[in-house]
């Protein structure tokens, strides 16, 4: 029994007590909402960072074309072995006559030793050989070059059967499963396969391309799938992605991949995979009701065209329609001037003379980039075309054609196209990404297909009678994404994609009903444990230090930028107008107040020393010593561009090429480039370049010379 | 006037303008300076702010728009959210008084708090806690071997991170 007052202080000491407990309460959740905020904005702050140089990286691919297309403006072979030059880097992607590409990419002569523990298939294939084939590549085997071309021809003779579009019906196997893009990484595949099951009679794929580049396993994705396409054929549907392309592997990785893995063999079968892509068919339809499509629509899209083109013929998506020549012995005078073509022997209808170079109007000024972008798009086809007209070009297998490119195809019974009209419908397919405003706009970004709105896809849905889009081709955080109203969904399957913990993987399951069912996962099982904290740390770290490298590649224009703000040459400008300065310079559209804390670690008063900040990146970059001249920086910055090129100079991918052929090249790149170099400049740059002095340089020494080649390779 | 320490006011303007604006940015999924309602707390937060959830309903109620559409326009954020930076409102927690406050919690002063403890004071105290945001928090506060939050481990691990980059 206490007093009253005793009674009233207990009270009054517990009421308290809450109180302050509730108090304490609201303090820690205040903070801790702030934390998590942070996070997210960091979050989103990578992700931004990865798709901005992803996307700048697909610029490069535009400012290929414009060097192509540059270099057939203004560049005048002196001689006919620069003509040849030329010409070759068109060439590289000739297809050949049916019995040619058996006679080149034969198999059966070659023998498969007994020491050779992989697998061995034998044709019709059997679910055993796919179980196989699974078991090996988990234990990392190889299979044997003549297993792989076999494969490869088996597969061309069957999807050279198939239409341009593949029907699924959800009515014979309950469920149909769409997988997005791949993108050569065989866990995403195997960890779908694990969750899903195996594709079977009573299981249905569809998949939806993009399985090679960027990952280091295409190509046992690419046997994978190719293998389960025999096994299975009514339920298995491989749809073609914009990465099922010679010329777009050439620069992504699976090119390298190849010739890595098969060194004597990589030649054939790269050679043979080039001619299975282009029978790949464009797309799926789903019950009449769901188109599945790599990229997207256009508002010209038209399934009746898509349905009767010949899709082989576009072996390349990127360079256009490959034509059949068939003035063999065509008289060349000049490239850039007109040209008289004498009728061939065989009497086969041509023109008495050849077209004059196709000249459109004045080329936009190259500062606007999107104009020039558009006039480049234009006019490089065209280019193409007459160029490889005037250059002796072997036989392919498709039928005579003797017109210009612009000039209609006649078909039997159906309306009139020309081949542009055919290429735009596959390039608008493969390559279009959704946009939200309303329209249909070029895809500058890519450099290939559209934006395409909500009405679009309202327009194409309605034609049709279809109830929604499944597409790929955009890599998306949660592996899946809706947009337009749910009309359009995206599906990626290759998790982790811009680094690990960076994005899930999923894929859509449909059942008659045609409900989409989504499941999510993530092929790396140390991103399972770490916390979101610790996940997002460690993408974020391999963000900046991509954003670090691009920023020291352009220390000299930073430099320059930065002078601008700095006219009493302190050495110092401010954080914010480092921030306009960066972006001046880099143009990747990113939130720089919001990265700053992680670029710039240092300041005196608010200031940043730039020089001193650029010397930190430098030597980050572990090439100090190569950091003074701006040649070197820009070679640097389009090293991607310059592999490319290389790769394709590179005819019979055995990694060397000749002094000439680099110096042929450097002077094309540079002309382009306006990089002033003198011939003295060039020679003494190839021979510091080549190591062991055997007048070849193998291009590893070249990118070597400046570190560019990743040490993993 | 040039220097170190030259900043004129409107300068310090136009750089908060040009931070809300990119933070504002970074959340605008379709560049058309709109943002879901529901991210104007990350927003203001990531820009170095602490506001209560009652807090950030007042502020809300100033952003949008009158026929409330979901979406918060640029236009009416930047100006309200400018204010708040120049004001300093909603004020950073400093780190003894968010050790104070676990301390409040903390009732055996033993330097940490259970699981269970944590879970209550969260959900039953405070504002609304939401389970999603429990089970994050655990996920990184908790030792998984006592089951225990020790919370001044935890506040250095959090703080750390913590970088004030708001112009002076």
């Amino acid at each position: 029994m206490g007093s009253g007052s005793s009674v009233n202080a207990n009270y009054k000491y517990s009421l308290q007590k809450s109180e302050n407990a509730f108090k304490a309460a609201v303090l820690i959740q205040r903070w801790y909402r702030r934390y998590v905020a942070r996070l997210e904005m960091r979050r989103r702050c990578t992700w931004r960072i990865f798709q901005s140089i992803e996307y700048a990286c697909e610029q490069d691919q535009i400012k290929l074309h414009n060097f192509f297309s540059y270099l057939m403006d203004n560049f005048t072979p002196s001689s006919s072995k620069e003509r040849d030059f030329i010409s070759r880097m068109f060439i590289s992607g000739e297809s050949f006559k049916e019995a040619e590409l058996e006679k080149y990419c034969d198999y059966e002569s070659l023998e498969v030793p007994d020491s050779y523990t992989g697998p061995r298939l034998s044709f019709p294939l059997l679910p055993d050989h796919a179980t196989a084939l699974l078991e090996a590549f988990k234990q990392k085997q190889q299979l044997h070059a003549r297993y792989v071309l076999n494969l490869l021809h088996e597969t061309r003779k069957h999807l050279k059967q198939l239409p341009n579009i593949s029907h699924v019906s959800t009515c014979y196997s309950e469920e149909v499963t769409v997988c997005g893009d791949l993108h050569g990484q065989l866990d995403d595949l195997f960890l779908i396969f694990y969750k899903n099951g195996l594709p079977s009679p009573s299981k249905s794929y569809v998949f939806n391309g993009d399985f090679v580049d960027r990952g280091k396993q295409s190509l046992e994705i690419l046997i994978i799938l190719f293998t389960f396409l025999l096994i299975y054929p009514k339920e298995v549907h491989l749809n073609r992605g914009n990465h099922e392309d010679h010329m777009v592997n050439l620069r992504y990785g699976f090119t390298k991949e190849v010739m890595q893995k098969y060194k004597l063999h990589g030649k054939k079968i790269l050679k043979m995979i080039q001619n299975v892509f282009c029978w790949l068919p464009l797309a799926t339809m789903i019950d009449q009701k769901v188109l599945v499509i790599h990229g997207g629509v256009s508002d010209t899209t038209d399934l009746d065209m898509l349905e009767k083109i010949q899709r082989n013929k576009f072996i390349s998506v990127l360079r256009g329609k490959k034509r059949k020549e068939s003035n063999r012995n065509v008289e060349v005078k000049e490239i850039n001037g007109e040209s008289q073509a004498e009728p061939d022997s065989a009497g086969n209808e041509t023109m008495s003379s050849l077209p004059s170079q196709p000249r459109p109007a004045q080329a936009p000024s190259m500062t606007n980039r999107v104009e020039f972008s558009r006039w480049v798009r234009q006019t490089v086809q065209e280019q193409i075309e007459w160029c490889r007209k005037l250059v002796d070009i072997s036989d392919s297998e498709e039928e005579e054609l003797t017109c210009s490119s612009l000039v209609s195809l006649t078909d039997l019974d159906g309306p009139c196209w020309t081949r542009q009209e055919e290429w735009k419908q596959i390039l608008d397919i493969l390559w279009s990404d959704p946009m939200p405003q309303e329209g249909c706009r070029e895809n500058t970004v890519r450099g290939g297909g559209c934006y395409f709105g909500p009405d679009v896809t309202g327009n194409i849905l309605e034609k049709y009678n279809l109830q929604f889009l499944i597409r790929s081709h955009e890599c998306k955080q949660e592996g899946y994404e809706f947009c337009h109203n749910r009309k359009v969904l995206t599906i990626f399957s290759a998790s982790n994609y811009y680094e690990i913990g960076s994005n899930r993987g999923a894929y859509v399951k449909l059942g008659p009903d045609l409900v989409p069912h989504f499941v999510q996962y993530q092929a790396n099982k140390t991103a399972h444990t770490l916390t979101m904290t610790q996940r997002i740390s460690r993408v974020e770290e391999s963000a900046f230090r991509a954003l670090r490298e691009k920023l020291f590649a352009h220390t000299s224009a930073l430099i320059s930028a930065f002078k601008l703000y700095d006219k009493d040459n302190t050495g110092k400008i401010t954080l914010s107008n480092w921030a306009t300065a960066v972006e001046s310079v880099l143009r990747l559209g990113l939130p720089w107040r919001m990265l700053r804390p992680q670029l710039v670690r240092s300041t005196a008063d608010g200031m940043l020393e730039y020089k001193s900040w650029l010397d930190d990146l430098a030597m980050e970059q572990r090439s100090q010593e190569h950091i003074q001249s701006s040649l070197l920086e820009v070679i640097y910055r389009n090293r991607s561009n310059l592999e490319t090129i290389f790769r394709i100079i590179d005819r019979d991918h055995s990694g060397l090429i000749s002094f000439e052929e680099f110096h042929q090249t450097w002077k094309l790149f540079s002309s382009h480039m306006n990089i002033e170099l003198t011939d003295d400049g060039i020679n003494d740059l190839v021979r510091s370049i080549d190591f062991n002095k055997d007048g070849n340089i193998d291009f590893n020494e070249f990118l070597e010379a400046f570190r560019l080649v990743k040490q993993s390779q | 006037m040039m220097g170190r320490a030259g900043i004129c006011k409107d300068g310090v303007i136009a750089e908060i303008e040009k931070k809300i604006t990119e933070a504002f940015e970074v959340f605008d999924r379709d560049g058309n300076e709109n943002v879901d309602v529901r991210e104007i707390g990350s927003i203001v937060r990531s820009l170095g702010c602490f506001p209560t959830e009652a807090e950030l309903h007042e502020l809300l109620a100033k952003v949008e728009e009158e026929e409330p559409t979901g979406y918060v326009h640029l236009e009416k954020f930047l100006p309200v959210m400018t204010k708040i930076l120049l004001d300093r409102s909603y004020r950073p927690i400093p780190e003894d008084v968010l050790l104070h406050a676990f301390e409040a919690l903390d009732e055996k002063k033993s330097g940490y708090i259970t699981k269970e403890e944590l879970v209550k004071h969260m959900t039953e105290e405070g504002e609304p806690f939401t389970e999603e945001e429990m089970e994050e928090m655990l996920s990184s506060a908790l030792d998984p071997e006592t089951n225990a939050v020790h919370y001044r481990d935890y506040i250095s691990m959090m703080i750390v991170d913590e970088t004030d980059d708001l112009p002076q």
